[in-house]
């Protein structure tokens, strides 16, 4: 029987016409209220299958870049994003539609814990969330690994990374610093070999 | 007033070495929030910690939350503000430049480079997402079912967050 394809309708599709503030806007608020368990996956569903205002391997770069820098990563991502298409209107309007959604909700989310306290039901519906919230993640990280380029050359710094944080739990920054050093050297020399040739 | 200008350089700070996000500097809220300014007591923190989860939206929302617990809606404001204006700024400078380097070998050199530990980032923080559940063999099951219909399949992304929720109000998972 064959195997049906990965589903992601942006990996070989050509990216669309610039979106404008309000759209950055709309389309960042809808990522911010879907976020139950991790907002990235809705994120990339939206710049990169829904809208397709990136393709799947400048959503890496972006993304990549993102991560390298400290602070929330999708709040990041929604200014590197705006920024890009609209500049400094595009990143207020991004990040501001990601975020004012979300704050408001957990603002009213607040003020009920102050009044009734306790959470039980709602905590163990969260532990379910959260699992299908890990698993999207998962499933997200794959697809980014089927974009990026010269696999068989660079994913094997991917399950290092992975293998870095997730299995010998080695401090973040060591990794992403000692990594990206040796990744752009790496890319660097290549690319020079690219360019002799 | 003071407060509020306490809220906004505490987090402000904290932005700073938040490499890997809001989730990745917990231990340091919890420093600031409890040890530290004594705004609450390590319950109060637990549960807001537990609410900033069940709400949609980024895992910074728990810098909102304890703005809001120390004064209202203006200390979430500041909070919030600290937190991810610092960097944004800096985000916002350093895209608005990207693309004039266009003609640079180190552009292609990091865009190349960032790209797989970008994926072996997002890969690592899922399995801890999971494995920080503590599920059982059936919540195991329920995020590989996850990854498999979310790869294979074009089935909205909230269903599957509507089954993880109703599993986990049964005591399922």
């Amino acid at each position: 029987m064959p195997v049906p394809p990965i589903s992601d309708s942006g990996t070989n599709s050509v990216a669309k016409p610039i979106p404008t503030p309000a759209e950055l806007f709309r389309g960042f608020s809808r990522v911010g209220l879907s976020g139950f368990g991790g907002v990235l996956p809705w994120a990339r569903r939206l710049l990169v299958e829904t809208e397709r205002w990136l393709t799947a391997e400048e959503f890496n770069v972006l993304l990549g870049l993102c991560q390298f820098l400290p602070g929330p990563n999708v709040v990041n991502l929604a200014v590197a994003v705006g920024v890009r298409f609209c500049g400094w209107r595009g990143a207020i309007a991004g990040a501001t539609g990601l975020m004012l959604g979300p704050f408001l909700v957990a603002l009213l989310l607040g003020l009920l814990y102050q009044q009734y306290g306790e959470l039980p039901k709602v905590q163990s519906m969260l532990h379910g969330i959260t699992l299908v919230g890990a698993g999207l993640i998962i499933a997200m990280g794959v697809r980014m690994g089927f974009n990026v380029k010269h696999r068989a050359f660079y994913l094997p710094f991917a399950a290092l990374a992975f293998a870095g944080i997730a299995w010998w739990h080695w401090p973040l920054p060591l990794v992403m610093l000692g990594g990206a050093v040796l990744t752009i050297a790496l890319s660097w020399y290549r690319l020079s070999q690219e360019a002799k040739a | 007033m003071i407060v509020l200008a306490e809220l906004f350089i505490s987090f402000f700070i904290v932005a700073f070495v938040s490499f890997g996000g809001a989730s990745a500097v917990i231990p340091e809220l919890f420093r600031i929030a409890v040890t530290e300014q004594a705004w609450m007591d390590a319950r109060t923190f637990t549960e807001l910690f537990a609410i900033a989860q069940a709400a949609p939206g980024p895992n910074v929302l728990i810098v909102t939350l304890i703005g809001q617990h120390v004064d209202g809606w203006k200390g979430a404001l500041f909070a919030t503000l600290g937190m991810c204006l610092p960097m944004s700024l800096l985000v916002g400078l350093l895209f608005k430049h990207w693309d004039k380097l266009q003609h640079w070998r180190g552009r292609a050199a990091i865009q190349l480079g960032v790209a797989p530990l970008a994926v072996g980032l997002v890969l690592a923080s899922g399995t801890l997402i999971a494995h920080s559940a503590a599920p059982g063999w059936i919540g195991l099951l329920l995020v590989a079912l996850t990854i498999l219909v979310n790869l294979k399949t074009r089935l909205h992304p909230l269903w599957l967050i509507f089954l993880g929720g109703v599993l986990g109000f049964l005591g399922l998972v």
